[in-house]
């Protein structure tokens, strides 16, 4: 079953998935774990993705991420074209630093670099200048309730505010892409409504399309779409 | 930013640690060629010491450096006869090695040819030339004699004048300078049994033969010191040096020289280069290649350590490339660390060096060259031993990041 996808022309869309299916292994050890998924996300759209747990959220959002590369399927991103099964169209590590933002359940920051640095080394790789990387970094971590964090390393850091820093790097490039893999697990209400808040800012003045994987079905008004994933399956209701 | 800087700094512990190891090897890297250096210093410090034009030696023979030469005394006045022979100096060089506070000890033993060579010469830091043509002596400090210090060799007591520094010889030991008469008396000194030995031989070889049956005058004399005998003639020396007049034509001289048929003529080049070749060659080539080997340990240790840092990192390397981050910029990460590495590993090598190398027992020569060449080695293992780390990075997958 498929995702209704709301017309829209290419070019008005953050992503367009069709057919994609994502086979783990070979012979018995064989998992289906996404099945001829399509569905596309509008640019200022943020759409929630839910799902048991090994229903295969994360290895659609990693696929669509250009870091998983599907079995079959094709990919457009922002309009262009570039995935056709597990072949690439375009360079991808460029693509996904211009085009995409990654939060995921670990913080995954850099250790040896500040809470400032883990935002600005993805402007900087970005060709960002760095004094401007460093204001925008600051920007962004302040907003994100960390102004006094901005020195210090991961370590120091609690998981919540290891996860806003992640959050702030994903979105430092203004992608128009945003993947999230449960971003607000680590976070306490508030700050979780925060942050999606934060998206939903990102959304509509960035048009970023954004996918948010999520287990709290409490906290659904705030998106556009819900998807729901069961067993590789997709399938989508309005909010 | 610079991400190599940043990684150094938030593990400045673990990186002088490392910075120290392989400083540690490059010191003996460079140890290795001042080692070389200083062998070939001291093997021709002599010989520049000296200041000789040409060095006449033993017929067939290297010269006293290389082996044993022996001509006799009387060859300095013959030539000094020789038309553009400015002056000619016996020349006396043997080593000694005897017992003290009983620990061997060993030095070289020259003689000067007094009364025309007093050590003037010679480098003095303190004390004064000689100044009696018997029982006095120069010596390098070295040795580790004190000035007016009593030294008994032979049946005779010798009294520390004056001191040197830097002065040894091609073995590096350290040089003592002596009188000529006093050299020989040193090298030839027999124990009084053996004399005695020997003159009674002498008598009896004379008492054999018709001649000395018929002159009980000559049978007698046979039995006194050696000296007293005409025919024995005095001891020999090791070679005779030349100081050529100004204006002639060295070469020609040389050859005119040569010519003789009991001797042999080097210039001061060639004795220089008959050292080299004969004595150090070996040396050297057996430095060289332990320094190679060095340097190639000192390039596998560096490469593992590049390898195990990038290792270390290979999570964070991962999440640079998911994020977009280019090849040049992870490469440069790597070459970057292994530069650092290696520029603060030869600078501790270089300062460590100027700290041990001078409490080593031979002369240490580290010249400027050395430095240049450490360096240039350094940059090109640095970059050499980033390739293993640069291969293993390259080939990380973004992907782990999500594991
Ligand atoms: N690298 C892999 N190799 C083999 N199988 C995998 C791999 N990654 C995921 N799977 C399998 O694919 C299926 C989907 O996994 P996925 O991680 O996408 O689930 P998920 O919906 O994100 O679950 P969760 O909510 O627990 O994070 C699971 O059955 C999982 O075991
Ligand atoms: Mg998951």
């Amino acid at each position: 079953m498929n995702a209704a996808a709301p017309i829209a022309p290419d070019h008005d869309l953050a992503a367009r998935v069709e057919d994609l299916t994502k086979i783990y292994g070979s012979g018995n050890t064989e998992v289906v774990a996404v099945k001829n998924a399509s569905f596309t996300v509008a640019r200022g759209e943020v759409v929630a993705l839910l799902g048991p747990s090994g229903s295969g959220k994360s290895t659609l959002l990693t696929a669509v991420g250009l870091i998983n590369p599907a079995t079959s399927g094709r990919i457009a991103i922002a309009g262009q074209p570039v995935m056709d099964g597990p072949r690439a169209l375009v360079d991808l590590r460029a693509f996904r630093r211009h085009h995409l933002g990654f939060v995921f359940q670990k913080a995954n920051l850099i250790p040896f670099l500040t809470a400032r640095q883990n935002v600005q080394v993805a402007l900087e790789i970005n060709d960002v200048a760095p004094r401007e990387a460093r204001t925008r970094a600051e920007e962004l971590l302040a907003y994100l309730g960390l102004g006094d964090r901005l020195d210090n390393l991961p370590y120091m850091l609690s998981g919540g505010q290891q996860q806003r820093v992640a959050i702030a790097r994903a979105l430092a490039n203004r992608p128009g892409l945003v993947l999230a893999d449960e971003p607000t697990a680590a976070l306490d209400g508030r700050l979780g409504r925060q942050v999606m808040d934060l998206f939903r800012k990102v959304a509509h003045e960035q048009r970023a399309g954004i996918i948010v994987v999520t287990h709290d079905h409490r906290a659904l008004d705030v998106f556009d779409r819900v998807f729901e994933m069961e067993d590789g399956l997709l399938r989508a209701h309005a909010a | 930013m610079n991400l190599a800087v940043e990684d150094i700094r938030h593990n400045v512990g673990r990186f002088a640690l490392t910075a120290t190891g392989i400083g540690l090897l490059l010191m003996l890297v460079l140890g290795m060629g001042g080692i070389y250096g200083g062998l070939v210093h001291e093997a021709t410090l002599l010989i520049d010491r000296l200041d000789a034009d040409l060095w006449v030696v033993q017929h067939a023979t290297r010269g006293p450096f290389a082996e044993i030469s022996r001509v006799p005394a009387s060859l300095a006045p013959r030539l000094e006869a020789v038309p553009g022979v400015a002056s000619a100096r016996r020349f006396v060089f043997h080593t000694v090695q005897r017992e003290r506070a009983g620990a061997p000890w060993r030095f070289s033993v020259m003689g000067l040819d007094w009364p025309g060579d007093r050590g003037e010469a010679l480098p003095l830091i303190a004390g004064r030339p000689l100044a009696q043509a018997r029982f006095e002596f120069i010596a390098d400090r070295a040795l580790g004699l004190p000035l007016g210090e009593q030294v008994r060799l032979g049946k005779d007591t010798y009294t520390v004048v004056g001191l040197t520094r830097g002065m040894t010889s091609s073995s590096g030991d350290p040089m003592t300078f002596f009188s000529l008469r006093d050299a020989q008396a040193v090298q030839f000194d027999l124990p009084g049994e053996a004399l005695r030995l020997e003159r009674a031989a002498r008598q009896a070889r004379t008492a054999a033969v018709d001649l000395g049956r018929q002159q009980p005058a000559l049978l007698e004399r046979a039995g006194r010191p050696a000296a007293a005998i005409p025919v024995l003639g005095p001891p020999t020396v090791s070679a005779v040096l030349i100081t050529v007049a100004p204006g002639t034509d060295v070469a020609a001289l040389a050859k005119t020289i040569g010519g003789w048929p009991d001797v042999s003529v080097y210039t001061r080049g060639e004795q220089r280069d008959l050292l080299l070749l004969g004595n150090v060659d070996r040396a050297r080539r057996q430095l060289g290649l332990f320094r190679a080997i060095l340097v190639f340990v000192s390039a596998i240790i560096m490469a593992l350590i590049i390898y195990t840092l990038t290792l270390d990192k290979a999570h964070d390397i991962a999440m640079l490339k998911l994020i977009g981050a280019r090849n040049r910029v992870i490469v440069g990460l790597i070459l970057q660390q292994a530069l650092v590495l290696g520029a603060v590993g030869s600078g501790i090598a270089s300062v460590l060096g100027q700290w041990i190398f001078p409490v080593f027992p031979r002369l240490v020569l580290v010249t400027g060259t050395d430095r240049v060449l450490l360096a240039g080695i350094v940059l090109v293992i640095s970059v050499a031993a980033s390739g293993l780390g640069i291969w293993k990075a390259l080939r990380i997958q973004p992907n782990i990041v999500l594991a």
